[in-house]
């Protein structure tokens, strides 16, 4: 099965100066009893975005206007820690972004993320704090550079798996890669205890 | 052969593939847990795509995060309030007969957490990598398994593949030497040690904890201090197997029986780390000089000893935002701070021993006017176990509400939630914002130190009420 392929990706961002943002924050566990993965965005951050009546908080930066339409969210270290909810790089993608950035991003929102063409890209620390003082910057993410491109035209290079990455420039799907292994786990099977 | 360590031999004798720079290495799975929470989204994938679950035998159900824990509701009939709790539940009942899974339903006096009811059972076992679609997977890890969470698309890879790609992650051993003090408890342990290294500490890592405070450890505690790994960022945490680990697995109703187990324990006694073997990080705690531990802030590294002072960070805006969501300043004593809500339960401390270890507390007394104690099994049989000894007579007593098993206000999915602006003293693993509901303020702990503040209606050292 093929999914869209991404390439590159440019887009002004929203800055979220905090540390340690858990999957609670990014999607609240009173959302999770749902069994689809649609319509999540409305809930993302909701305990930060909207008031105990449901308005939304007019100082909270997904709220402020020039946060509409941007696709790439900055955050402070340790970004997606906690619980291993797919629910949170699905509620994102449902807000419209596509990439998330912080000098630290936990292993299995990063590998959930992954999976869901969500852009984990971890970058150092004063490249990340850069970011994070000049929110609304427009940068451009070249996937197949691995490459960051701030506004004065300074790149800078970011880790990122390579088979992940060879599945997203592509639009692998990675069980169809699983399922192309069936002899071997056969064999596998066969031996093992 | 050079040393390896325990996870080096957990890993290489399940590699289907081994990794490349190109492609990461395919895994084999030997016990995928599934809860209502998570699967529903992989079981669809898997119908889009006309596959069945590869191995139903080596799939295991519960259900437990959006589960009630009235009595009346899972066993009098009485309707679940939250509607889509309810499909969501009844959705892994159809999906689990249609891909012919083992299911503990909500009535079935087996059913309980997923982390409690697996190594209950006897399906957690040395040497074996486990898999679920949830973070405190790491839980198992203390039989000697490499067991981690993942997301639902992973959990849709297993269902199909009873795989998973997987890069190879780097290991960090944290010995535990010396013995801990009367009334510390494995919780302490285990706070004290993220409080050390941080709540990114073990990010890329699989953590083996080992020395001789791990080593005089109960299985149930083993498994307190594991469960808690992700709270450290780590992957995964293991110790290895070991009698006790032996002792506690004998006899459990899916444990190798016979000559099956006697070879099982052959095999098993081969995992522990080969002497030499090298980490890619060691940590050592003395775990002599801890005390009664207990989190002040909105993430598990923010936590002291319990005769600590909240600690102050001059201009991080980060740190001053929890404390403001706390109600805290830096300089105060936690200590005597009124509490509203006390919660023993959760994946961390709903076994029998730390139920007898709130309960000793607890014992003749009760609770402060003002206090809501909920006290929620970890599982069916934990809560048999407990009434089979009085245990639930202690708590109802000393006016504390007794449940049947589940998550509860560990997440708050079933309408046990702390309430806005209440502190809650809780033996779960997270003091995240609204974890335990929209604005409650968690304050992390032991069993022992959640009953003594029941008692006293305030933040309690425990070890002031032991006598
Ligand atoms: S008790 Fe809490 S941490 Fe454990 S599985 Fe349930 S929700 Fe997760």
């Amino acid at each position: 099965m093929k999914t869209k392929p991404i390439t590159t990706l440019k887009s002004t961002t929203v800055a979220l100066p905090v540390t340690n943002v858990d999957t609670d924050q990014i999607i609240p566990a009173r959302f999770l009893t749902t069994t689809t993965r649609e319509g999540l965005g409305r809930h993302a951050f909701a305990d930060w975005r909207y008031g105990p009546d449901g308005t939304p908080k007019a100082d909270f930066v997904l709220n402020r206007p020039e946060a509409q339409g941007c696709r790439i969210l900055v955050a402070g270290r340790n970004f997606g820690c906690g619980s291993s909810r797919e629910h949170a790089p699905w509620a994102l993608l449902d807000c419209g972004f596509q990439a998330v950035i912080s000098s630290e991003i936990a292993d299995i929102f990063r590998s959930n993320a992954l999976k869901n063409g969500l852009l984990p890209i971890a970058v150092e620390e004063s490249v990340n704090d850069w970011l994070l003082a000049h929110p609304g910057a427009e940068i451009t993410i070249d996937l197949e550079q691995t490459t960051l491109t701030l506004p004065d035209g300074r790149s800078v290079t970011f880790p990122i798996e390579s088979f992940a990455r060879y599945c997203l420039l592509n639009g692998v799907d990675q069980l169809g890669f699983l399922l192309g292994r069936d002899a071997q786990i056969t064999a596998f099977e066969s031996t093992h205890p | 052969m050079p040393p390896q360590t325990l996870f080096e031999k957990l890993w290489n004798q399940h590699l289907v593939c081994p990794e490349t720079p190109d492609t990461p290495a395919v895994l084999y799975i030997d016990l995928h847990l599934i809860h209502e929470v998570t699967s529903p989204q992989a079981f669809t994938v898997l119908k889009e795509r006309g596959l069945k679950v590869r191995c139903p035998d080596r799939t295991f159900a519960t259900m437990d995060h959006s589960t009630p824990t009235l009595t009346e509701q899972v066993f009098g009939g009485v309707p679940i309030t939250n509607d889509s709790a309810a499909r969501q539940i009844a959705r892994l009942e159809e999906n689990c007969r249609e891909q012919g899974i083992e299911l503990l339903d909500l009535q079935d006096q087996r059913r309980g957490i997923v982390h409690v009811i697996g190594p209950e059972l006897g399906l957690t076992r040395p040497g074996s990598t486990i898999v679920c679609g949830d973070s405190h997977t790491s839980t198992h890890g203390a039989f000697g398994a490499l067991a981690f969470g993942i997301g639902t698309t992973e959990v849709g890879h297993v269902f199909a593949t009873q795989c998973l790609l997987q890069r190879r992650p780097k290991t960090l051993a944290i010995d535990v030497t010396g013995e801990l003090p009367r009334g510390v408890a494995a919780k302490d342990l285990i706070l004290a040690i993220i409080g050390r290294i941080g709540v990114a500490g073990g990010t890329g890592h699989v953590i083996e904890y080992r020395g001789d405070a791990i080593r005089a450890l109960s299985m149930e505690e083993r498994m307190t201090v594991c469960n808690m790994s992700i709270e450290a960022g780590a992957r995964a945490g293991m110790i290895a197997p070991d009698q006790t680990t032996f002792d506690y697995l004998r006899g459990r109703p899916f444990a190798p029986r016979g000559e099956d187990w006697d070879r099982a324990v052959q095999r098993w006694q081969q995992l522990p780390t080969d002497a030499g073997a090298r980490f890619d990080r060691q940590v050592e705690i003395d775990a002599s000089s801890l005390e009664p531990m207990i989190t002040y802030g909105t993430h598990p590294g923010m936590v002291m000893p319990i005769s600590g002072n909240v600690p102050s960070h001059p201009g991080d805006a980060v740190f001053d935002k929890a404390l403001r969501y706390m109600g805290l300043t830096a300089g105060e004593s936690i200590r005597n701070k009124p509490v509203q809500v006390v919660f023993v339960g959760s994946c961390t401390n709903a076994r029998l021993s730390d139920l007898r270890q709130a309960a000793d507390v607890l014992r003749g007394n009760r609770i402060a006017g003002g206090v809501r104690m909920l006290v929620v099994p970890g599982s069916q049989p934990v809560k048999q176990a407990a009434e089979a000894e009085g245990l639930d007579r202690i708590f109802v007593e000393a006016g504390a509400e007794w449940r049947e098993s589940g998550c509860s206000m560990c997440i708050g999915m079933n309408g046990d939630t702390v309430a806005a602006g209440q502190y809650s003293v809780s033996t779960s693993n997270r003091n995240f914002e609204g974890r335990q509901g929209a604005g409650a303020r968690t304050l992390l702990a032991s069993p022992a130190t959640a009953a003594a503040t029941a008692i006293r209606g305030r933040v309690t050292d425990p070890r002031e009420l032991l006598s």
